[in-house]
This record gives structure tokens, C-alpha cells and sequence, in this order.
């Protein structure tokens, strides 16, 4: 039997987390206070995600904050930022403005308004 | 004559003009310095704003917009690029703009909601030159952020807030190496999730009970000395060591933002740096409210909103005359809990008190005494100091009381 | 081909260049720095001294004495702000009671006005945070503040307006003789400065760098060395602390550690007292800030430590012969070195004294007629009526729009700084002249903004623009682009 403690990310609180597992499978998960910490934990161990958050330089030379609108493989953060840094956007734009699709299973779209 | 004058127009002064707007006062005016609404959210483009009020997570531009859209749909007025000089006790605000030049408002009531700013190097008084490459976070954030510029490529960060949290994970992103962050505490003053995310993610190392004792290089910086600090948290010379870098960001502490409410007259408390105020957010000023982060620094902008829209409600009854007052009951702490907000309760309804704990601490027990007797008591797992806590206090222990003390009982953790 | 160059933009090379640029001649003053009173002049205590310190008979008595009563008139015509708050020397015992005694006499012979001494008591009336173990203390009532980078760069600037130059980023590495003229030659920073200079009279005011300058030509007889001096500058809500400068009795090594308020309204504390090899060690030290709060706090009660906002140190060129050096050895070559305290009290009659050595050297002096002595006026919109603010907003409304808001200083104050004489470069450079950067958050709010500014006035990208000359840039590249792809 192995165990994992991890700090939960999914609110302000962060509880912490304990996993035990019997070689791949998870036996118990406990310390979180909800639902939605349990799943994250469970990701965690299968195929952690993570919501980037970044910008994306404008035409004009402003900067547009953009962001996955799904989490992404958390080893493809990186990759996402190439990706993203590889892009210009031309204003004017909408706040949840698809920028690109599929990158790396998610959108990337507008968290701001330039006019 | 204006009815409502609110200064600034970040995530407070946003929030408490809608609120007292759906009170009924239609004669409000919010004076912002930005060109926009927003304030200091349009820089934190990261996520984790919003879950308590929204029930979602959103970046701080998301989380602006949102209140953005409510001031838009009131029609509410503002005026932006403007500066305010100064505000007298009876409200009258002179504020300057290029467009009027010097000009003054008469207000019944003002918010003051200014928000706060970071703790400056110079105040640490770290040995060394002056060199280019040293910033606070936040000042990184907007060069990172809204300029498009990479302060450096070598990062060594001091101070554990959560800004500096932010700012690892950002740099990173963008390419530069954070090499380690240093927290003179033996913990952390950001968020778990922060230390998670922004620096387990991606290998950064926090070093607590550490600190830069001198600054290298003379144009840009070099390099820094950091040190282990003992338990009165001066350094141990044995452990000093020279790390390489190009850019140091300090995250050290934020102040609220008070010289407006200096010039006011309006009385402060000196834990928080902002001023005293009763469960209606008012002042020591008569009609002069404030909330957010002038008043005392949040950890989450969903508390500041909330504080705002009390401080809107009781801005509006004011305004028509209708802010009561029937008690007169002092809330004092001992020395675990740093302190409380509001400081004053002066109406006889339920209220919720804010407040922030000296250090860590597990098994937890909040006593609150009337008057010496211990009245109610609530427990907690756990507290730390960069979280803000609350105890909602029931109309019926206010009855007849003078003072309330607020007690905390735990191990430290 | 100039007729004289004079070698370092501090306080002595910048008052002697405003003096001589009353005259017919052609001036360059050359700086190795990205922009003026970058030495001795931009980290001191801004004392202008009554006079009573030094030997009585030396030269430095005598110009302190002069450029004393010169400072006030200087400073209006150049548009400086100078207070006179007057002075104490206290002391606490009865070798201090000797000490102040001899003050007292060394300054009557020196011609300083109104010295009293005081006792204990009367020295708190007039001070009431003083120390209540303070005995005695001397009075002068002539001491004034005045902000020396601030009169520096006034003074250079009084000086282009009436057809000096500035060259900067000149680091000066050879200086030739040639038959009628020097040629000095640089090793400039930058490319587009001239590498050669020529010109018939020399001064070298290089600070503590004069003894170098010598050397190169040919005059071995110049000894300085860098002494540093440690700082605290502490919020403006702490100025009025003392209205008046405390100086604790003094020992061999200086004046001790000093409590005045500044022009500015800050409490300004320092300076420390430590002899360095490095000419351009401006680091500070944790002894000495320690150093400084404990003698501070010995002397003057409640100082709010947790108001300092920043530290600083800076180098003064100590000389070995106590007094200034203000020497020719070789033609046309004269050296105004060693000019510790009180060197910004002494700078205007320094310059006095120097002109009349280029006279008697043969340097033809014909009064310009279209001279002007006040320097055009920079406004500044924090100290302004409301009815002037209104007017500067209505002429230029980049006076309406404020950057810095810990020191309420407006864009139209930052052009007016990169676009008036000296013009500011950098960041500090905008600093010195306009105060924005250096209030409580220290540039945190408004140094992006500022740097968008110079980086459009100067027509540079905004990645270039530095904080105090090459080598300082702000960034080191736009995001996106650093990583290769």
C-alpha cells in the first residue's frame, strides 16, 4: 500500500489531502471537506489538469489575458505557453473570445475586453 | 451636492455603488484614477476569484467585468483618469483630472475605497547597492501582465505572499528561471493552494525562516545573499548563501492605502492601517464609510465585494437619514486574534465579525466574553495568519453589552 | 575647442560651471555618468553648514562662511526650495560641555552670526523630542537644509540655459597636454559621445575620483579616498519630528550621526562614518543602519524606525590634508578636490574661488550681456494655488493627470524633467528632479508609467529604458519572445 498527501487546489481553503493506494487503484481518499476534492485528488493520481492562465500579445502591441477554458495536462503547461506565445489576436475583443481551439483539448479565450 | 461620492473604482468602490444603488440612491458618483474599473484585478489574470460569490472560478479581469456590467447597467456615473487631492471631514472631495482641472464635490455620504499597496523595499533596510532588477510582485505582475515585459530571467523572490506565489508561477510561464522563494516566517502567508500550484508545480523551492541579508551588483543586480533566521528571525551567519540572479521581487506585505482618510481626520487603527469602523463600515468621521482593502488587506476579493455592498447599504441609508444607531459596544482581542473589523457595534442586529490571528494555530476555540463573561464560543480546526476568519455574532448577545471580547484558544501549530 | 572643461557634474563642477557660464566662454562639463550630481552630491546630508567646525584660517572656514551667506540668494535665483531651520550641536556630559564650548569660539573666529549656547532645558524648549539627558547644546541660528542633488542639478542646468555643455557617459581616460590646450579623451558608454575633447583650461572636480584625474595629468600630488556615509530616510509624516538639524559633538572622523528634516518634509537620518578602498562602494551595511538607530534613538526621543521608507549611502572624497585641495601644479590645470563637508555650504564660494584662479592663470573673462542667473522655474503641481494648478492643467493638460501618487507629481512634471535642462534619462533621473518614485511605495504604482514616458520622449522601446544608465535596464526583453520556439 502507498499514500499520497497533496494540498487540494480547487478552493481558498486547500485542505490536504490523503490518498492511499493498493498498487494503481485508490483505497481511500480522506482529509478533503467536499466533493469536489475528492475528484481532484483522483485526477491528481490519474492525469493531473491545471487551468493556464496567461496572455496573449495583441497586434497593437497590447497584452490580452487569456486562459484554457478547461484545465490542460498539468505536463503540458509549457507546451500550452508555446503554443499561445506563437499567436497574435487583433482587436477589438470580446471577453470569452475563442483565441484558438485545441490546445491541448481546450480553447483558449479572452478573460478581458480590448476594445 | 452630490448624495454619494465613492473613491475608487476597484472591486470595493464597484461593489458598494451597486449595492447602494438597489438601496434606491440614484446620485452616485465613483472617482476613479485608472482609465477603467477594475483596480488592481485587470493585472491578476490568474484564476481563483469569484467561488463564493459566483460559485465559479474566475480570473480578475472575469471577476471585474462581472461588476463592471452591474455599474454599467445602473448607468452609474464615473469619472476615470482622475485623481482625488483631498477629503475634508464635512465631504467635501477636491480631486483634479486633465479634462476640469482642480475641482470639488460636496458629498452626504463618501466610501472610501482606495485599496492598498505593497510594502516597499526600502523599508526592509537589506544591505547592498541600489541596482536595477529589484520590484515588488505586483509591480512585476504589471510589467509582466499588461506591459508585455520580462523584468528578468534569474528570480529570486522574498516574501511568501500570495502575490509572490502568483509571480513564481507567472515568470515562469514566461520563461524565466525562480530559483528560490525565501519567507522570513517559518510559514507561508499565501494561500495552500498557492504554494501548490505555483511553486510545487513547477519544482520552485520556499525556503522558510530564510531572508536576503544583502543585494549584489551595482547597474543590475547580480545576485543576492539569503540567510536562515533564527527563532527572533535575525540571521545565522553559518547558513548564509550567494544565489545568482538578475531580478529580486520583494512580496512582503500589503498597506491600505490612508492618507485620504488621514486628511479626513479620520481616526486609524495601527494593526490594520485602516480605519475604525463600525458594523456599517462607517468611520470616525460621520457619513464617511470605507471597505476592501483601504479598510484592512482581504485575502479573497469575494470578502471584499461582500464588505463593499455593507458599506453601499449603509452608505444609502445614511444618504436618506435612516442610519441608526441605538448601542454603543466596543469589540476589543487579546493577543492571538490581531485584530477585528468592525471595531465598534452600534445597532442591535446580527453581526459578523472579521478578524485575523496572530499565528498558527491547530484545536481552536474562539470564546467571545460580555463583559468579562463568556458568552458563546465557536471552534476551528485550524487558523493562520493569512487567512481571514469570521464569527457571526446573534442579535441577542448584544443586548446590554458594553464590550465584547474576542478570545482564542489553541495549540500553535 | 572649448576654454575650459570641467571634469564631474557634482555639486563643485556644476556651481563653477553656472559661475564662469556668466562669462563670454565656452564651457563643457563632462560627467561619467548617465546624468548629474551622481556622486558625492546625490547622497548627503544637504547641510548648509553655519561654519563653526573647521580650523579657523583654513579654506575650508573661510568659503563655508561665504558660500553660507551666498546659499540663500544662489538657491532662490535657481529656484530651490532652502529652509533655514538653524542647528544644535548637543551634548551629554562635561567633555561634551568642552566640546561645544570650543565650537562656539572656533565659530565666533570663523565670522559665524548668532551662535549661542544653550543649556539642556533650553535646548528642549526649542526641541522638545531632544534627549532628556541632553546638557548643552550650540545654537545656530544660520544652519539651513536644501536639497544637494536638487541645487546640483539646478545649477547645470542655469549653466546649458546659458550655453554650457553636458557630456555624459564621458569617463574621462587620458588627459594630453598639447602646446595651447588639454586634450582629454574618454572611454564613453555610449557611442554617440565624442571620444575627444580639447580645451585650454582644465578643472577637475571629480570627486573621489580626483586623484585619478590628476595623475592622467601628470599631478601626483592629489590623496583622496572614498569615505561612506550610511542614510535612513524615513516618511513624510515623521518630518516634523525636530524642525531643527541635531548634530551630536563631534569626534575626529565627522559629525556623527545627524537627525534634521529634510526640504522635502522626510526625517533624514545618518550619515555613518567608514573609510573604503572601492571608489564606487555605495553598498549599506546592516552595522551600519543598526549603528544609525542607535545613536539617533540616543539622541532625539520617539523616532518611528518603522517609517523608514528607504536607505542610501553615498561616497565622500575624504582628502589628507583636513582641509579642501583646491590646487594648481600644472598650467591651466586646477584641482578642486577633497571636498568633503562642508563642500555643498562651500560650493558657491568654491566657485567664486576658482574663477579667480583661472583669472590670475590668464583665462580672459568678459561678463556676457545676455547672462541670466535664475533658472526657468519647474513647477512643481503639489506646492502649487488651486488657481495655479488650474492654469498649468489649462496650458498643458498633462499637468492634469497625476503619475505619482505617494508625491502627487503629474505627467506634465516628468516632461518638463526629460525636456528642461539637465534633461533627464532614467528613472532616477526623473526621480531627483520631479520626486515621483521616491515617496512610500518607492515607484511600485508609477514606474511602468514613467518608463512608457521616457521611453516616448526619448524615442527609445520601453524594454531600454534604465534605471540610472546603461547596464540598468528595467527589463530584459518583451514576454513571448524569450523563449526560442
Amino acid at each position: 500500500m502507498t499514500e499520497r498527501n497533496m494540498t487540494c487546489i480547487i478552493c481558498p481553503m486547500g485542505c490536504s489531502i490523503t490518498v492511499k493506494m493498493e498498487g494503481r487503484n485508490i483505497t481511500e481518499i480522506s482529509g478533503n471537506t467536499c466533493k469536489r476534492g475528492a475528484a481532484y485528488a483522483e485526477a491528481e493520481i490519474s492525469h493531473p489538469e491545471r487551468t493556464l492562465t496567461t496572455t496573449m500579445r495583441c497586434t497593437d502591441g497590447r497584452m490580452l489575458s487569456v486562459k484554457t477554458d478547461r484545465p490542460i495536462p498539468k505536463a503540458r503547461m509549457l507546451d500550452c505557453m508555446q503554443l499561445i506565445n506563437g499567436h497574435t489576436v487583433t482587436p477589438p475583443v470580446s471577453i470569452g473570445d475563442i483565441l484558438m481551439d485545441d490546445a491541448f483539448g481546450s480553447n483558449i479565450v479572452a478573460t478581458q475586453a480590448l476594445p | 451636492m452630490t448624495d454619494l461620492v465613492i473613491i475608487g473604482g476597484g472591486p470595493a468602490g464597484m461593489s458598494a455603488a451597486v449595492a447602494a444603488y438597489d438601496e434606491g440612491v440614484r446620485d452616485i458618483l465613483i472617482l476613479e484614477r485608472d482609465e477603467g474599473l477594475g483596480g488592481i484585478l485587470q493585472q491578476c489574470i490568474h484564476n481563483g476569484f469569484g467561488l463564493h460569490r459566483f460559485g465559479e472560478e474566475l480570473t480578475g479581469p472575469e471577476y471585474a467585468w462581472r461588476y463592471e456590467q452591474q455599474v454599467r447597467e445602473r448607468k452609474i456615473p464615473i469619472k476615470s483618469r482622475t485623481m482625488v487631492l483631498s477629503v475634508t471631514p464635512d465631504r467635501v472631495i477636491t480631486a483634479t483630472n486633465e479634462e476640469e482641472g482642480i475641482f470639488s464635490i460636496e458629498a452626504k455620504a463618501v466610501i472610501l475605497a482606495m485599496g492598498c499597496r505593497e510594502r516597499a523595499k526600502g523599508s526592509l533596510n537589506i544591505a547592498g547597492k541600489r541596482p536595477a532588477g529589484i520590484y515588488s510582485a505586483g509591480t512585476a505582475q504589471k510589467l509582466v501582465n499588461q506591459k508585455g515585459y520580462l523584468p528578468g530571467k534569474n528570480v529570486v523572490i522574498l516574501g511568501s505572499g500570495d502575490i509572490g506565489l502568483i509571480m513564481a508561477r507567472r515568470m515562469t510561464l514566461e520563461g524565466a528561471k525562480v530559483k528560490a522563494v525565501c519567507e522570513l516566517m517559518p510559514y507561508s502567508g499565501g494561500l495552500a493552494r498557492n504554494i501548490e500550484q505555483c511553486l510545487n508545480d513547477f519544482g520552485i523551492p520556499l525556503k522558510l525562516s530564510h531572508t536576503v541579508v544583502e543585494i549584489h551588483g551595482k547597474d543590475r543586480i547580480e545576485g543576492v545573499t539569503i540567510a536562515k533566521v533564527d527563532e527572533r528571525r535575525r540571521p545565522i551567519e553559518e547558513t548564509k548563501e550567494y544565489i545568482t540572479c538578475d531580478t529580486l521581487l520583494l512580496s512582503v506585505g500589503l498597506i491600505p492605502e490612508n492618507e485620504l482618510s488621514l486628511q479626513a481626520g479620520i481616526a486609524l487603527d495601527p494593526v490594520t492601517g485602516g480605519p475604525i469602523v463600525d458594523q456599517n463600515r462607517q468611520t470616525s468621521q460621520e457619513g464617511i464609510f470605507a471597505c476592501g482593502n483601504v479598510l484592512h488587506v482581504h485575502d479573497l476579493v469575494d470578502f471584499v465585494s461582500e464588505e463593499a455592498e455593507i458599506a453601499g447599504h449603509s452608505a444609502a441609508a445614511f444618504v436618506r437619514g435612516k442610519l441608526g444607531a441605538d448601542r454603543d459596544i466596543s469589540l476589543v482581542t487579546d493577543g492571538k486574534i490581531r485584530y477585528t473589523v468592525p471595531r465598534r457595534i452600534t445597532q442591535g442586529k446580527d453581526v459578523t465579525v472579521y478578524f485575523r490571528v496572530a499565528d498558527r494555530y491547530r484545536n481552536v476555540k474562539i470564546t467571545v466574553r460580555r463583559d468579562g463573561e463568556a458568552v458563546y464560543s465557536v471552534k476551528k480546526p485550524r487558523t493562520a495568519p493569512g487567512e481571514m476568519e469570521s464569527i457571526r455574532i446573534k442579535e441577542a448577545l448584544l443586548e446590554g453589552a458594553g464590550e465584547l471580547k474576542l478570545e482564542l484558544e489553541g495549540e500553535r501549530d | 575647442m572649448y576654454d575650459i572643461a570641467i571634469i564631474g557634474a557634482g555639486i563643485t563642477g556644476g556651481m563653477l560651471a553656472r559661475t564662469l557660464a556668466a562669462y563670454d566662454l565656452k564651457i563643457c562639463i563632462l560627467e561619467k555618468e548617465n546624468d548629474v550630481a551622481m556622486g558625492a552630491t546625490r547622497a548627503n546630508s544637504g547641510i548648509v553648514h553655519a561654519g563653526y567646525d573647521a580650523e579657523e584660517g583654513s579654506l575650508k572656514a573661510k568659503l563655508n562662511v561665504r558660500g553660507s551667506e551666498m546659499m540663500e540668494t544662489v538657491a532662490r535665483e535657481l529656484g530651490v526650495p532652502y529652509r533655514n531651520n538653524g542647528s544644535m550641536v548637543i551634548g551629554f556630559n562635561e567633555d561634551d560641555r568642552k566640546v561645544v564650548e570650543q565650537l562656539y569660539r572656533r565659530g565666533i573666529k570663523n565670522g559665524v552670526k548668532n551662535l549661542r549656547i544653550l543649556t539642556g532645558e533650553e535646548a528642549r524648549r526649542l526641541e522638545p523630542n531632544l534627549s532628556e539627558d541632553v546638557v548643552c547644546a550650540l545654537y545656530a541660528p544660520s544652519c539651513a537644509i536644501i536639497c544637494p542633488y536638487e541645487l546640483a542639478i539646478a545649477a547645470v542646468g542655469n549653466a546649458m540655459d546659458n550655453g554650457a555643455e553636458l557630456l555624459l557617459n564621458f569617463e574621462v581616460q587620458g588627459i594630453e597636454k598639447k602646446e595651447e590646450y588639454y586634450e582629454i579623451v574618454s572611454g564613453t558608454r555610449e557611442p554617440e559621445c565624442p571620444r575627444k575633447v580639447q580645451a585650454r583650461y582644465v578643472v577637475n572636480a571629480a570627486g573621489v575620483y580626483s586623484d585619478e584625474i590628476a595623475k592622467l595629468a601628470g599631478d601626483h600630488t592629489i590623496q583622496v579616498h572614498p569615505r561612506r556615509g550610511e542614510y535612513l530616510l524615513l516618511d513624510k509624516t515623521c518630518g516634523a519630528l525636530v524642525s531643527h538639524t541635531i548634530f551630536r559633538t563631534p569626534s575626529p572622523k565627522g559629525k556623527g550621526i545627524l537627525i534634521t528634516p529634510t526640504v522635502d518634509g522626510n526625517l533624514l537620518l545618518g550619515p555613518t562614518s567608514v573609510d573604503r578602498e572601492d571608489k564606487e562602494d555605495t553598498a549599506t551595511t546592516a552595522e551600519g543602519i543598526a549603528r544609525i538607530m542607535e545613536q539617533a534613538g540616543e539622541n532625539v526621543r520617539n523616532i518611528p524606525f518603522q517609517k523608514v521608507i528607504t536607505s542610501f549611502s553615498g561616497l565622500r572624497a575624504a582628502g589628507n590634508t583636513g582641509d579642501f585641495i583646491i590646487t594648481s601644479h600644472r598650467p591651466g590645470f586646477i584641482n578642486a578636490a577633497g571636498i568633503e563637508s562642508p563642500g555643498l555650504t562651500a560650493a558657491p564660494a568654491i566657485a567664486e574661488y576658482i574663477t579667480d584662479m583661472l583669472k590670475d592663470q590668464g583665462l580672459k573673462m568678459e561678463a556676457r550681456a545676455d547672462y541670466q542667473p535664475i533658472r526657468k522655474p519647474v513647477y512643481a503641481f503639489r506646492e502649487a494655488s488651486v488657481e495655479e494648478k488650474n492654469e498649468m492643467i489649462r496650458k498643458d493638460k498633462a499637468y492634469g493627470r497625476v503619475v505619482c501618487r505617494c508625491e502627487t507629481v503629474t505627467e506634465g512634471e516628468i516632461l518638463a524633467a526629460i525636456h528642461t535642462n539637465p534633461p533627464a534619462r532614467d528613472l532616477d533621473g526623473i526621480k531627483r528632479r520631479t520626486r515621483a518614485q521616491m515617496g512610500r511605495c518607492q515607484g511600485g504604482f508609477c514606474m511602468p508609467h514613467i518608463a512608457e514616458l521616457l521611453a516616448r520622449e526619448l524615442g527609445i522601446p520601453c524594454e531600454t529604458v534604465t534605471k540610472s544608465g546603461p547596464g540598468s535596464e528595467i527589463s530584459m526583453g518583451r514576454t513571448k519572445e524569450s523563449r526560442e520556439s
